[in-house]
């Protein structure tokens, strides 16, 4: 298989003012590859995420993308969103959000036509009229699912996206992500504490410690990833 | 009925106002503004009050008033923390400073009841002008920002996500919200902005679940509103408002007994 980067990430660190959060982080993303990024809480999981959206900046280092970062489309699901039960659109208008920017105030058809495949592949065709706040939970991180897909991304980053569902839910969803990461060689990263689900479904890990980082094939994942090693300092790569 | 000058006018006002504020309230409402959206019409008071000390129209002082505390108010209660704490106080200082621009033009009481409860018959066709120009403003910006107006305001975190220019959309949107609040002051007058602004938005949000639906939905609760009221103010000779008021409550406890039915 030809191999194309999507990401390099060289030397990063991120740095607050009390604490540093990591440094020297090393690590290429190959376009199609499902990554898993594990690690403790406070381990630097979300602000590498908040890092690579361009939220945070850097301290140190550089982060490149494979076409460059305003050509790339991010697709994004968040384990929750504050939508409570009476949150008024639906599924379909939730999903059309993403197609943003200074447009027509109404979607075009091809933008419609966007919408409708995303619900589709998401299996929520049936019920995309239905208020999003009435929708159950796995419902729910599948219409975040769609509106992160309609603007077809090159790159999909689930942020503890299953971590408030059930495990079957749990399947449901990340079966979903990997069709489309085998079918549309759609590049994901998964951020997780579920290490068994980060086996099942990653091509690659990146373990966050306090301490330093791990990157390598998932079968190389350790067992014991998410056991504190606040002695273990040493940054492996392997 | 409409043969007199006076109620042509304000037909119009009160059907460019409707439409504003059922568009407008959409947002404030997804926004969770409505508390803002009360402290604004409570400085526009203040504003207007401080338009007849000057020897200004009201109007002139409340858009000052409200367009340059909008973005204090909005950077200040950032915090969900401080935001209810930080409104009262606002909202106690301009009521206080209302009243004493009223009592400093040395202006009788009925003034004072004009700018907080309305006096939509007294309203000229300069005035009719002056709202449909604000109106017309108001329109065009939001057609602009449409798409990215919606998207942050049904769903932050996504739109944060997609890089849109939240704070810009937010401030954006507060100045679009203080000049819809002065407009709809003229009718309603500042206390009850309230009833046009929030209350046809938030019920529309139990019947339409798509953005364009909840505005049409709003705008046509708001005007039936308007319209009810001026008409039945004309046959009763009771106050406007009161039936504006009467109206928009109904529609939100149909809307509110409709959802209960529906979850039910």
């Amino acid at each position: 298989m030809t191999q194309s980067p999507l990401l390099a990430v060289e030397h990063l660190a991120v740095n607050f003012p009390d604490h540093q959060v990591f440094q020297d982080l090393n690590f290429t993303l190959q376009r199609g590859r499902f990554l898993s990024i594990v690690g403790e809480n406070g381990a630097g999981k979300t602000t590498l995420i908040r890092t690579l959206l361009h939220q945070l900046k850097p301290s140190a280092g550089t982060i490149r993308f494979y076409p460059e970062r305003k050509a790339m489309r991010i697709g994004y699901v968040p384990q929750f969103r504050n939508l409570d039960e009476e949150y008024p659109l639906s599924i379909r208008d939730f999903v059309g959000l993403n197609l943003s920017g200074f447009h027509l105030p109404w979607l075009s058809r091809k933008e419609r036509q966007a919408v409708t495949t995303a619900l589709r592949s998401t299996n929520l065709t049936a019920i995309a009229q239905r208020p999003l706040g009435m929708a159950s939970g796995g419902e729910k991180q599948r219409a975040y699912l769609a509106q992160a897909l309609v603007e077809q991304p090159n790159l999909l980053i689930l942020d503890e996206s299953t971590a408030s569902l059930d495990n079957m839910m749990k399947y449901e969803l990340l079966d979903l992500v990997k069709h489309f990461n085998r079918e549309q060689n759609l590049t994901v990263i998964f951020v997780t504490h579920d290490l068994p689900l980060a086996k099942q479904y990653a091509d690659e890990y990146l373990l966050l410690r306090h301490t330093g980082y791990e990157y390598g094939p998932i079968a190389e994942l350790p067992e014991d990833a998410l056991i504190s090693n606040e002695c273990g300092g040493e940054v492996s790569h392997a | 009925m409409l043969s007199l000058p006076f109620m042509q006018n304000a037909f119009l006002a009160s059907t460019f106002i409707a439409i504003i504020s059922g568009i407008i309230g959409v947002f404030v409402i997804a926004r969770n503004m409505s508390f803002l959206t009360h402290t604004l019409s409570e400085i526009g008071f203040a504003g207007a009050a401080f338009g007849i000390f000057a020897g200004w129209p009201p109007l002139n002082g409340m858009l000052l008033f409200t367009m340059v505390s909008s973005v204090i108010v909005g950077q200040l209660s950032v915090k969900a923390a401080r935001r209810e704490a930080s409104i009262s106080a606002i909202s106690s200082l301009f009521i206080g400073l209302g009243i004493l621009f009223l009592s400093l033009a040395n202006k009788t009481a009925s003034y004072a009841t004009n700018i907080l409860f309305g006096s939509i018959i007294g309203i000229s066709r300069t005035n009719v002008l002056q709202v449909l120009l604000l109106s017309a403003v108001v329109l065009l910006v939001v057609l602009f920002i449409y798409r990215d107006l919606k998207f942050d305001s049904f769903d932050h975190i996504g739109a944060r996500v997609k890089g849109l220019r939240t704070n810009f959309l937010s401030i954006a949107f507060l100045v679009l919200l203080a000049l819809s609040v002065s407009v709809a002051a003229q009718i309603v007058g500042s206390l009850l902005i309230f009833v046009l602004l929030t209350l046809p938005a938030a019920s529309a949000r139990y019947f339409a679940h798509t953005v364009s639906g909840m505005m049409v939905v709003a705008v046509g609760m708001a005007l039936v509103g308007v319209w009810g009221g001026l008409y039945l103010g004309f046959v009763t000779n009771w106050p406007v408002t009161f039936f504006i008021a009467s109206i928009e409550c109904l529609f939100y406890l149909v809307a509110l007994g409709y959802n209960h039915w529906r979850q039910g």
